[in-house]
């Protein structure tokens, strides 16, 4: 399991070029892995203060964000630790288990207290170059070497280097007889002899119990378990001591008497037919430590520890968008989509589309090149692939390119646990960009709801951590209620959106809405949305005085509208004609008033000419006449008269 | 390795089967304790065996490597290597019935 916090802590690294845009924030953010960087600049204050008295930024970063993550105090005031490295168990003891003293792991029968003392021997042997004497009380050699491959460890291997020694000590009861005074010295040569041989700074008593049944004198045993123990503080060695549960104590035979510094408590409980280890550390002299029941599991890997408290709210984030694969989805979301690294829960009831949506999503960054890991709960990856396959989207060249990989396990195939530490092999194995969760309600089933939401805790702060988009699909039953049933996750989720049917008309048609979107601009409406043949397709949904209209009400509304648009077009088409018609008419009227007014014009210039020929006329008769009468003064006025006139006319 | 060898002049008509007894005492150092044993098991063997056995003591602070072979957890330790079976008898063999019973002495004494 360790390798998996390895991983995890690799992973920012192997995200770096994609979250390369989130330069503003992360340097705003200390960064866990490199405390030596951070650590001279809080060293000196005097580095700070010219900034300060510039007054360039009116408090120095580092100030402001020191106080938000809090360093753990200095180990020289604590208790030397010594790492197990079993993941999650140094997180809840604080670095480990009590350096130099003897620890008591006790627990009823197949709580993995073996497997406890073998694994924190391997690990020390390979992570923590500390060789380990695994001195087995109960199995032999060849049977712990066996029973402990199964778990990847190669404790034949680390045997063969001497980094591991395995003393298997046969206790036989009955075979001993017992005939006056003794002590257990035989006991501490050879372990002395197996220390000393390889150098071991780790020993593990596997089951020091073994040694009730088999020593009858009770009061000689307790006395030398007290001087084991003693010597074993003495020898400077970190000891592992494992014993059966007993009824009333914590041991069978009160072994807690001797070890007081660090008791773990391992435990094998059965709810609603599914079994779930938790362990327990019940003391722990001189130290801080959880006191709470952290669920453990035994997977591929070794121990694994799920503490929820064991990853502080530090992670980074990144300012970077990612496209769900739907435009307008896109848009609701402030335009660009989700936040890189954020967690999304998508709800909604029965045949809402929420697998159809987290399938679009996954494809969408599968297409960017991005890893998408979909975990399925209820559907085979095949059934999927096909499904989506109707709606026109070929998720199977994706998963060819190995961009696209399915995780398909029944929710009631193990316990929480067992499915938390599988995804997490999963997650660290594939190293995903996206992680679709499809649909976390299916592992409610498996566990009680705290515990459920326990794990999705755990899960979401390990995948915030590496950066990981997850989608989370979450089925609600009936039609209403649907915000409460989902409170107590929602509020671990950074968007949340909303799947529902409306039914009516004779139809069920699909809406969606964004509940919820941390730290974007979203959009409040409602929009409903199509599934075709070729995908998915947001519409605006129309929203009138009767409330939301969709289906066949919307194209009904939307056709409504669109008539009333073409009369209105028709009837203002109508009147331009008039209008038209209007103003020809009266152009007409105008031009036949103009061309009366000319021909009166020309009429009143003809009445001149007339006039003024028939006075001509008029003078020459009269001349003429004259003349005749022989009027000679008459007629000589006259002559001149008619030539004036003849003048003016010419 | 301290090795004695003792071969008592008597020898006992009822043991007399020709069986050679092997006995080891493992001991870590030379405690009052494991000077005790050997003294009771030396009694006992003259007692019981004269001249039909004899003994190792294995000193386990000189040798620890040995402690494993004979899956030794408590000294004093005497292991019946032969006659077989293996026989183990704890204890610094104070109480002689305890160590007849445990060495398989008892049955026909």
């Amino acid at each position: 399991m360790f390798k998996i916090i390895k991983n995890h802590v690799a992973k920012p690294a192997t995200l770096a070029p994609l979250v390369a845009k989130s330069a503003p924030l992360a340097s705003l953010v200390p960064k866990r892995a490199s405390p030596a960087r951070l650590l001279p600049k809080r060293a000196s204050p005097a580095r700070l203060l010219p900034k300060r008295a510039s007054l360039a930024p009116l408090v120095p970063k580092r100030a402001t964000l020191a106080p938000l993550v809090p360093k753990r105090a200095s180990p020289a005031r604590l208790l030397p630790k010594c790492p197990t490295g079993i993941q999650g168990l140094d997180e809840i003891t604080g670095g480990g288990l009590p350096r130099g003293r003897p620890t008591l792991v006790c627990g009823g029968a197949g709580c993995g207290k073996t497997l406890l003392g073998a694994e924190f021997l391997v690990r020390g042997a390979t992570q923590f170059g500390e060789p380990g004497v695994l001195m087995a009380f109960e199995e032999t050699e060849p049977e712990l070497k066996a029973n402990v491959a199964s778990l990847g460890f190669d404790l034949a291997g680390l045997v063969r280097r001497k980094k591991i020694l395995v003393d298997y000590v046969h206790i036989e009861p009955g075979e001993m007889q017992e005939s006056g005074d003794y002590d257990l010295e035989g006991l501490f040569v050879r372990l002395n002899h197996a220390i000393d041989s390889i150098g071991a700074k780790r020993v593990v008593l596997d089951t020091l119990e073994a040694l009730f049944s088999g020593l009858r004198n009770e009061a000689i045993l307790r006395a030398e378990l007290r001087r084991l123990f003693r010597w074993l503080k003495d020898k400077g060695v970190t000891a592992v001591i494992t014993a059966e549960r007993g009824r009333e104590q914590l041991t069978r035979h009160g072994l807690e008497e001797y070890v007081s510094d660090c008791v773990i408590l391992l435990d094998h409980r059965v709810n609603d037919q599914i079994a779930t280890r938790h362990l327990r550390v019940v003391k722990y002299r001189g130290a801080m430590h959880g006191t709470n029941e952290f669920p453990f599991l035994i997977g591929e890997n070794g121990l694994s520890v799920l503490p929820i408290t064991s990853l502080a709210l530090n992670h980074q984030v990144s300012t970077e968008r990612i496209a769900t694969g739907i435009p307008r989805l896109d848009v609701m979301l402030g335009g660009q989509g989700f936040f890189r690294g954020s967690s999304i829960l998508l709800t909604g009831t029965p045949g809402t589309g929420k697998t159809i949506i987290a399938a679009n999503f996954a494809a969408a960054a599968a297409r960017r090149g991005e890893r998408v890991l979909f975990f399925s709960f209820e559907e085979s990856p095949n059934q999927i692939i096909r499904n989506l396959h109707s709606i026109g989207l070929q998720l199977e060249p994706l998963v060819k390119r190995g961009r696209l990989r399915f995780h398909s396990a029944r929710p009631s195939l193990y316990g929480l646990e067992m499915h938390l530490a599988t995804m997490f092999k999963e997650i660290a194995e594939f190293q995903p960009h996206v992680v679709i969760v499809d649909p976390i309600t299916s592992l409610m089933e498996a566990g009680t709801d705290s515990e459920c939401k326990g794990m999705v805790t755990r899960l979401i702060d390990y995948l915030k951590g590496g950066q990981v988009t997850t989608l989370f699909t979450s089925l609600t039953q009936g039609g209403h209620a649907l915000q409460q049933s989902e409170m107590a996750m929602s509020s671990l989720m950074d968007s949340w959106i909303l799947l529902q049917d409306f039914e009516g008309n004779g139809e069920r048609n699909r809406v969606l809405y964004v509940l919820k979107a941390r730290g974007m601009a979203h959009s409040n409406q409602v929009r409903e949305f199509l599934i075709s043949n070729r995908g998915i397709d947001v519409v605006d949904a129309y929203i009138g005085p009767s409330g939301v209209l969709t289906g066949s009400a919307r194209a009904a509304q939307e056709a409504l509208e669109k008539a009333s648009l073409l009369t209105g077009q028709q009837e203002a088409d109508r009147r331009k004609r008039e209008l038209e018609r209007k103003r020809a008419a009266i152009e007409r009227q105008i031009s036949g008033l103009r061309s009366e007014y000319e021909t009166e014009a020309l009429e009143l210039r003809r009445i001149d000419e007339q006039v003024g020929i028939s006075t001509l006329l008029l003078n020459s008769e009269r001349a003429a006449s004259g003349r005749l009468r022989q009027a000679d003064a008459k007629v000589a006025g006259a002559l001149r008269h008619k030539t004036r006139l003849a003048r003016t006319i010419a | 390795m301290t090795a004695k060898k003792t071969t008592p002049p008597a020898t006992n008509p009822r043991r007399a089967a020709g069986k050679h007894w092997q006995l080891r005492l493992y001991v870590a150092g030379q405690t009052f304790r494991s000077r005790t044993a050997l003294v009771n098991l030396k009694t006992i063997c003259e007692n019981h065996l004269p001249g039909e056995y004899s003994i190792t003591v294995i000193d386990l602070l000189k040798q620890p490597q040995l402690a494993k072979g004979d899956q030794i957890l408590a000294v004093p330790t005497v292991v019946r290597k032969l006659p077989k079976p293996v026989r183990i008898l704890i204890g610094n063999l104070a109480n002689t019935d305890c160590a007849l019973v445990g060495l398989d002495l008892r049955a026909d004494g």
